[in-house]
């Protein structure tokens, strides 16, 4: 039932003089643009943008997105993104006149409810992570860490520590930590993991010295466990003079029930889109709002979002402030969705909503880890990573192999791959917003795989759009915009 | 609790399966002195009819462009958007689906993306986008530091200071981290000023920001300025409003080697300042130094033609330390906004809606020529969508609040950004506004009564 027509690109479905959005009449005199404009600037040749009727766009567009896995329509175990359940009433409430419609320069006083409610959220954001000061201009997270870095080393520049150059990362760390670091010119040095994932104390004691700027640490980690020497690890970096930075990826682990700036940790970012449900949008947009201790407060971006008696302000009156690092205030359409499901979980909500996670993930661990080995042990806390080396060993079959033939039984594939301490790493992370009917479900697809014809699994997926692309000539050759067939 | 699946008889199932006793035992892994010992202080729980109750009180508090006419501008824009972007965009299979890391199952993302990239070179005239950035502040960002990570020695950062004030300061806070310089030159009546740019360059210059219409909405002939840079062996980078491009010149045939835009206009809400669209386009020559995803065209294993993310060996979780950019995400749910706007305006309604941007602007121009207290500030400038406005009776902030009185958002004071421009407003004129808007608008710029003195007297 595939719809093979209105699923060619678009620019083949263009027709020269068909139209879809019409203005209205120019109701201001028209003169001619040449009039307006020198006629260097001015273009001689139009766009080659598709020339189609509404209705064109919208079937498109409508089948298009039926080639899509979703949360909407399937279950998405996606290690490290918590693909969550999206409240619906989030995203009329986003779009709700008076939220919507704002426009970044608007005068103070006609904001006055938006301001609120940013300045709540910072509230909120501070009580969950213990740390008191809040920005929330960070467009993602990864701009989230970048910001913060920035954060530290004008901290340390104020203080006269301008040769903390280095930033320490585990080797199981998300990669956008040390890439954060290079952006503004940090060394990073990894940190090795002990055989059980947790951070190997030793090698960090030989690594940390007064150059330390940050210790970029995922906790929960990557592995979905919990470092249990995180206290020892913040003693030893601020022992050097150094600060903990926690990467916020696997918040939804711990929301109430452990807070970063309780265990050590100096500076922090969230992924909204992650803990606080903001839809993912196929790649973004995300949020990156940054926590950090009282005394990196004065180097936090401006403008924030303040309360002077019964007024809400934004000031950007910080004279040792970074500055800005953006446009404008803010993903605030993401701030504003994840201030919507914070207001409707409460503060036992958000805590039961990590214990739910954490009861999935150590449920479906118990399940899978006869099937495909777990290497660290459990309980787990929000997602686990297993192994498909011994099936490497045993079948020939990968990782990959696996990933792809699940998407046959309509799920989607976990995160493969990630972390690189794990050989064949499967990383799964079901989130709290799935049912036990259907983790029981994805067990029993992985009970089957296993017992499938080697080839019939290594050629997966069978029943999709479309079989395993050639990636390597996609990169050999690229073909990154379409060009017209010449006639 | 309002989103959760497990009944109390399927969590004790779940309990015996894992060989626990209770869901405390499952957090035996995070150490005592570690634990949050008491609630979060957050209220209790809302409801969907209280959550929707107090958002509408929150929002009763503002006051929108829904409600105010908006003649506000200065990097974001009021434009219409058709209701088709709103159906589309909102379907789930987009708006919950993440980074096509599995092509077989986002063959919707990968198409979209591609169809994306190649309206960008087409409207840019480069040979290559990525699927897109944050947004155009940072955009611009990532094209420096691209022309910064061609050569050692060219450490230096041409712009005017009629870049965006936000982009300037974004630029401010990225190089001040880095050994490289950012040197602002004063824009001569609201435009590039050639011998000023002439005299700074030399090899030490990694780049020249070049910006189409400018944050003062003068359009400028930039061919000799990108020449010049080229001639010195700048990068150009030109910031460019995405919408003038169905009018204005592509970048790429005045002489740009990077291109970089904020996509809002196309179909993306004010949401008071985001999430925006980043847009990033380059030449060939540069796409190995290109940061962000990419889709590429490719074909699977039975030969059927379909896209990909390639290139990823310049991306962050292949490099880590050597990648391009730190950046994970794109825009994605904001480029598929803006593909779709610009298949419904297609080539002809893009440049029908530049079209009408200039006329409309045109007209507010000519509606305050020969005012006694009113002048275009640059007036040697031809305007596309933006222009500025001298008060003479250097009053902009009371006329500001006086417009408010009369459903107006009547543009942005300078001030907070240029000193010598403390006594102008920058007023934007979309295609939305109408002749009796732009009136209006005319009427309270004129009649709004002064308190102050005139500036220049």
């Amino acid at each position: 039932m595939r719809n093979v027509q209105s699923t060619q690109l678009i620019f083949e479905l263009s027709k020269p003089g068909r139209r879809a959005h019409r203005l209205p009449p120019a109701d201001v005199p028209t003169p001619e643009v040449s009039s307006l404009y020198p006629s260097a600037s001015l273009r001689t040749r139009l766009p080659a943008l598709p020339e189609v009727a509404e209705g064109d766009v919208v079937r498109h567009f409508t089948n298009l997105s039926t080639l899509n896995m979703s949360v909407d329509t399937h279950f998405y175990p996606l290690g490290s993104c918590t693909m969550k359940y999206n409240p619906k009433r989030n995203e009329r409430l986003a779009g709700l006149a008076g939220v919507a419609d704002l426009h970044p320069l608007q005068s103070e006083s006609t904001i006055q409810g938006m301001l609120e409610l940013l300045y709540r959220l910072q509230g909120y954001l501070a009580e969950i992570s213990g740390l008191p000061a809040v920005s929330l201009q960070p467009a993602a997270g990864a701009h989230g860490e970048l910001t913060a870095l920035m954060t530290a080393v004008a901290y340390f520049k104020h203080k006269g520590e301008s040769d903390r150059r280095v930033v320490l990362v585990p080797d199981s760390s998300h990669g956008t930590n040390p890439a954060s670091a290079k952006v503004i010119g940090l060394e990073t040095v990894t940190v090795r993991s002990c055989p059980d994932g947790s951070v190997d104390v030793e090698d960090l004691k030989s690594k940390v010295n007064s150059r330390t700027a940050v210790f970029m640490i995922t906790n929960p980690s990557t592995l979905g466990l919990f470092e249990k020497q995180i206290k020892q690890i913040a003693a030893l970096v601020h022992g050097v003079g150094g600060l903990i930075y926690l990467d916020g990826a696997n918040m939804n682990a711990i929301l109430g029930i452990a807070r970063p700036g309780d265990f050590g940790a100096d500076m922090m970012h969230y992924n909204p889109h992650k803990t606080f449900s903001g839809p993912h949008g196929g790649g973004g947009p995300g949020a990156g709002p940054i926590c950090v201790r009282d005394f990196l407060e004065p180097y936090l971006p401006v403008p924030r979002v303040e309360k002077s008696g019964e007024r809400y302000i934004l000031n950007a009156d910080h004279p040792h402030s970074i500055g800005r690092v953006r446009s404008f205030f803010g993903n605030v359409g993401v701030l504003v969705r994840a201030y919507c499901y914070i207001c409707s979980l409460g503060g036992s909500g958000l805590r039961a909503a990590s214990e739910q996670a954490v009861l999935n993930a150590n449920y479906l661990r118990s399940r899978i880890s006869p099937l495909l080995p777990v290497p660290h042990a459990g309980p787990c806390m929000h997602e686990f990573v297993a192994s498909a080396a011994a099936l490497k060993k045993q079948r020939g079959l990968t990782a990959m192999d696996l990933a792809k033939r699940l998407l046959d039984f309509g799920f989607h594939a976990p995160t493969v791959y990630f972390p690189l301490t794990v050989p064949e790493a499967v990383m799964i992370e079901p989130t709290e917003t799935e049912s036990k009917e259907t983790m029981d479900a994805f067990v029993r697809a992985i009970e089957l795989i296993l017992e499938e014809d080697q080839e019939l699994v290594h050629a997966a997926p069978h029943s999709t759009a479309i079989s395993r692309p050639d990636e390597v000539s996609a990169a050999r050759k690229p073909v990154v915009r379409w060009t017209p067939t010449p006639t | 609790m309002a989103y959760l699946f497990n009944t109390a008889d399927d969590q004790r199932e779940m309990l015996r399966a894992i060989g626990a006793a209770s869901i405390e035992d499952l957090f035996a892994g995070v150490p005592t002195d570690c634990r949050l010992d008491r609630p979060l202080a957050i209220p209790a729980p809302l409801s969907e009819a209280e959550l929707t109750r107090h958002m509408m009180h929150l929002a009763n508090r503002n006051q929108g462009t829904s409600e105010l006419v908006c003649f506000l501008g200065g990097g974001a824009y009021d434009h219409f958007i058709p209701a088709v972007v709103d159906a589309l965009a909102s379907r789930g299979e987009f708006f919950t689906s993440y980074t096509p890391y599995q092509p077989e199952v986002s063959q919707g993302n990968l198409q979209v993306m591609f169809e994306y990239e190649t309206m960008v070179c087409e409207l840019t005239g480069m040979d290559v986008s990525n699927a897109s950035l944050y947004d155009g502040a940072s955009a611009c960002v990532e094209a420096v530091l691209l022309s910064l990570s061609i050569s050692e020695t060219r450490r230096r950062v041409i712009v005017s200071d009629s870049l965006h004030p936000e982009y300037r300061q974004s630029l401010a806070t990225y190089l001040s981290f880095l050994n490289a310089e950012l040197i602002t030159l004063p824009a001569k009546a609201g435009q590039w000023d050639q011998a000023a740019l002439k005299a700074a360059l030399n090899d030490s210059v990694a780049c020249v920001v070049l910006s189409q219409p400018n944050f003062f909405g003068v359009v400028e002939d930039l061919a000799p300025m990108a020449d010049m840079a080229k001639e010195a062996g700048a990068v150009v980078v030109a910031v460019v409003d995405v919408l003038s491009l169905g009018l204005l010149e592509s970048p790429g045939a005045w002489g740009a080697d990077v291109v970089v835009a904020e996509g809002q206009s196309l179909g993306v809400p004010l949401q008071y300042g985001g999430p925006y669209l980043g847009i990033m386009a380059c030449r060939e020559s540069l796409v190995r130094r290109m940061p962000g995803r990419i889709a590429g065209q490719t074909t699977d294993s039975s030969g059927t033609r379909c896209w990909v993310l390639t290139l990823q060996t310049r991306e962050q979780h292949i490099r880590r330390d050597k990648a391009t950019s730190n950046i994970c995400t794109n825009q994605g749910l904001l480029a598929l906004r803006a593909t779709i706007y610009l298949s419904l305006l297609g080539p002809v309604g893009l440049q029908e809606t530049a079209a009408q941007c200039a006329w409309k602007t045109a007209y507010l121009r000519d509606a305050l020529s020969g005012n006694d207290r009113w002048e275009v500030a640059f007036p040697q400038g031809s305007h596309w969508r933006e222009v500025v406005l001298r008060d003479r009776a250097n009053d902009v902030e009371l006329v500001v609040e006086h417009a408010r009185h009369h459903g107006l958002l009547a543009g942005l004071p300078l001030g907070r950004w240029y000193p010598v421009l403390s006594d102008c407003l920058l007023v934007a004129v979309t295609e939305k506004r109408t002749r009796g808007e732009i009136d209006q608008l005319v009427d309270v710029l004129i009649n709004t009564p002064s308190l102050t003195e005139p500036a220049h007297a």
